[in-house]
């Protein structure tokens, strides 16, 4: 099963290096992983995708919370939220195909960023479900580049992703 | 008022009351060292950091307090890593200093530069690389407070050359400021109802130890909470000696090398209650036949060891010793009438199983049994002495024919098994207990690997013994070498080794070799007299003994093999 974990951490020196060392270190797997400041620059929040049967993301969490340096861990996957990532892709484009490839980015609200005789830039964002359907539908003409910025998530609600309880997670279920 | 940072280090260090630094010193740490010279606080100089290493974890076992050593920059940090990994995989407190190269030095592939932080990672506590003067004090307070607090275990603190040399006002600081760092010490009150409801109905149920309750000093609590209830206890290799022995409901450890009685038991129970123990794979024997019938509570302050490796069905997290005393208050509220008559059956067959295959070898007069002489150090020191092993045979015959009763006296690598390890912490367990006897059960490849703190001892005048149990074999690999591999023994022979007499001799200390059984007795007691240098046996035991009983690897604890009785 595919989990999304928030964890926030203390802004210090090593923590990224911590963190990938636990999951490589334990045979964890790391789908994504991305890392931004917060609205506070001594804390960052990192979302981890990562896969496993409840067992292993029991231990995951568990492990991740034992380190000195983080402060919140939430599987976000257990809430109601919202994913997002963000695509940046390199399409072949000639002036015959590129109608075509317009359409397609509207339909898909993308953004076109770049554009040359022969290629086009495309900014998407979206669940990962969104991305792959463009990247399909994209395909035929030939994709040149594909860069993915991971998924970030953040919980429905008046909440921080990471200040969920189990309490909010149990009363959401009923 | 301003100091330099050595000077800040040195007295932080007197600050957590710290009387003894087990360290080696380099180039980038003179500037400590130099501060170290005035000192009042002991600096003992092993003769290589690895047995400085081990002899601040011997110390700290054995005395409960924080151990402390230093290592300069990259080979000297680097010959602490062994050490740092035994510590973590026995949950040592330990504060490691490392010195570094300058900060500006720093990714440049300096002189003596080694990542050890990086190097360290997975296996510490946690770590620091001290790059601003102003952090020391407060680093050096975390670093203690780390170590000691919720489950023990050992903190890097790296020291650039130019941090320690540099100037700060910032002299000492209590300030910790460890937001995400919060160990639960108190167990959920439900969750501890919970598991006496399960106890109370229980017909067989056991008490499961381990180092955990060593770490809290949990044993009184433990102890009073077990006899109030008639319950039997059986520990694991690191819980040894967390439940006095003998003692009408210790029953014994269990495991690979653990007795009969114990791994039965287990098997046999339908309650276990776990305290400050992990479950490990030595411990458990094969998962899926573990503890078939048990229901199962387990407590300890690390919830990473809560449902890892065995599925329990009543977590509790919560410091042994806090959790045994809500424990003991709440105890009277139930009815232990109820299951009371089927207990005492459950007692007594454990009993049984007790009386059936005790841990035995048989007796030679003409060759030195190995397990004879553990038997002679236990009464020559009348179950006194801290005991020290290394790695083996002889670690197990030593944890199965001495009879421990206090929670410091048995000093083991359990989880890492650290060949080596015991001499240089015996070391540390003697300067931390100078009135007690300290024996080292050594095995002849083990002694090796440290054996250049001979000259520590002397020069401290270390009155440690060292009793190898020579059968000049890398026993414990000849022996599964013998059982799984047909008797090819590859590479487990060490027929080649030094006089060991003449070792003595030549470090200062004195040495004797025995070869005949009735030599044993006499050769112990007439060492005991020797009060300030270290004593080093050469024991010539049967070389092709073997530990029984043994659960082989992937077995169950139920598939023990005997050897013959
Ligand atoms: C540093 C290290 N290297 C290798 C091993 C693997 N090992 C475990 S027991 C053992 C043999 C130990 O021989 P000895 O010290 O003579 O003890 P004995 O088993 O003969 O009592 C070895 C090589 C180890 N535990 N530690
Ligand atoms: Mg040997």
């Amino acid at each position: 099963m595919r989990h999304i974990i928030s964890v926030l951490v203390e802004n210090k020196f090593g923590v990224l290096a911590r963190i990938a060392g636990l999951f490589s270190g334990r045979g964890y797997n790391i789908e994504s992983l991305s890392v931004n400041a917060t609205e506070n620059e001594d804390i960052s929040i990192m979302t981890i995708v990562t896969r496993g049967d409840d067992h292993i993301i029991e231990q995951i969490i568990k492990q991740l919370r034992k380190l000195v340096n983080t402060i919140k861990v939430r599987d976000v996957t257990q809430v109601d939220h919202i994913e997002r990532e963000l695509a940046l892709l390199k399409v072949h484009a000639t002036q015959r195909t590129r109608p075509d490839i317009l359409s397609i980015i509207e339909t898909f609200r993308g953004k076109v960023v770049d554009i040359t005789k022969e290629s086009l830039v495309v900014e998407i964002t979206g669940d990962q479900n969104k991305l792959n359907a463009i990247i399909n539908v994209l395909e035929p003409y030939g994709i040149i580049e594909i860069i993915k910025s991971g998924t970030i998530a953040i919980a429905r609600g008046n909440k921080s992703t990471t200040d969920f309880t189990k309490q909010d997670i149990k009363s959401q279920e009923e | 008022m301003s100091k330099t940072g050595a000077e800040i280090l040195v007295e932080c260090l007197k600050k957590h009351n710290v009387d003894l630094i087990f360290g080696y010193p380099g180039g980038v740490l003179l500037h400590i060292y130099d501060r170290l010279f005035d000192s009042d606080i002991l600096h003992v100089l092993p003769r290589h950091e690895q047995g400085g290493i081990h002899a601040a974890d011997g110390y700290a076992r054995s005395t409960g307090k924080v151990g402390v050593c230093f290592g300069t920059s990259g080979p000297g940090a680097t010959n602490l890593v062994t050490g740092i990994a035994t510590a973590y995989l026995d949950s040592v407190p330990l504060v490691v200093f490392t010195g570094q190269v300058s900060t500006n030095l720093i990714g440049g592939d300096a002189f003596q530069e080694a990542d050890i932080v990086g190097i360290t990672r997975p296996i510490v506590k946690h770590s620091y690389l001290v790059k601003d003067v102003e952090d020391l004090a407060p680093t050096i307070a975390e670093a203690f407070h780390l170590a000691k607090t919720g489950r023990p275990g050992p903190v890097l603190v790296d020291l650039p050359k130019d941090v320690i040399a540099a100037k700060s006002k910032n002299l000492c600081s209590t300030d910790i400021k460890l937001v995400g760092y919060n160990p639960t010490y108190e167990g959920h009150p439900m969750q501890i109802k919970k598991m006496l409801k399960m106890l109370e109905n229980a017909k067989a149920p056991v008490v499961l130890i381990g180092g955990g309750v060593k770490w809290s000093n949990a044993h009184e609590e433990l102890k009073k909470f077990v006899e109030t209830l008639n319950l039997p206890v059986v520990s694991s290799l690191m819980g040894i000696g967390a439940f006095p022995n003998p003692h009408k409901n210790w029953v014994g450890w269990a495991g690979m090398h653990g007795n009969y009685a114990s791994n039965k038991t287990l098997t046999e129970a339908d309650f276990i209650l776990a305290i400050g123990t992990r479950f490990s794979d030595r411990t458990t024997g094969r998962l899926d036949a573990y503890a078939p019938k048990a229901k199962k509570a387990q407590i300890d302050i690390d919830p990473t060891s809560i449902d890892k490796n065995v599925k329990v069905d009543i977590p509790i997290v919560g410091d042994c010793k806090t959790v045994l005393n809500q424990i003991l208050n709440y105890i009277k509220d139930f009815n232990w009438d109820k299951c009371k008559n089927d207990r005492e059956d459950w007692l007594k067959k454990i009993e049984y199983w007790n009386n059936e295959r005790p841990f035995s070898y048989k007796f030679s007069d003409k060759i030195i049994k190995p397990q004879f002489v553990v038997e002679k150090i236990y009464e020559v020191t009348n179950g006194d002495a801290i005991i020290t092993t290394e790695v083996g045979q002889n670690q197990m015959w030593a944890a199965q024919f001495y009879k421990f009763k206090d929670p410091r006296q048995f000093i083991t690598s359990g989880g890492l098994g650290t060949m080596g390890y015991g001499f240089p912490a015996a070391i540390g367990a003697k300067l931390g207990n100078p009135n007690k006897e300290v024996f080292d059960i050594a095995g002849d490849g083990s002694f090796l690997m440290n054996m250049q703190e001979l000259c520590t001892a002397v020069q401290y005048r270390v009155g440690v013994k060292v009793a190898i149990l020579n059968n000049k074999f890398l026993g414990m690999i000849r022996q599964w070498q013998h059982l799984f591999y047909n008797k090819r023994y590859s590479y487990s022979c060490l027929e080649c080794q030094p006089d060991f007499v003449k070792l003595a001799d030549a470090y200062g200390c004195v040495g004797f070799q025995v070869v005949n059984p009735s030599d044993v007795e006499p050769v112990l007691r007439e060492s005991l007299k020797i009060k300030d240098k270290p004593v080093l046996f050469d024991f010539l035991v049967d070389r092709e003994e073997n530990v029984y009983p043994m659960v082989p690897a992937g077995a169950a604890l139920n598939e023990m093999i005997y050897g013959e009785k």
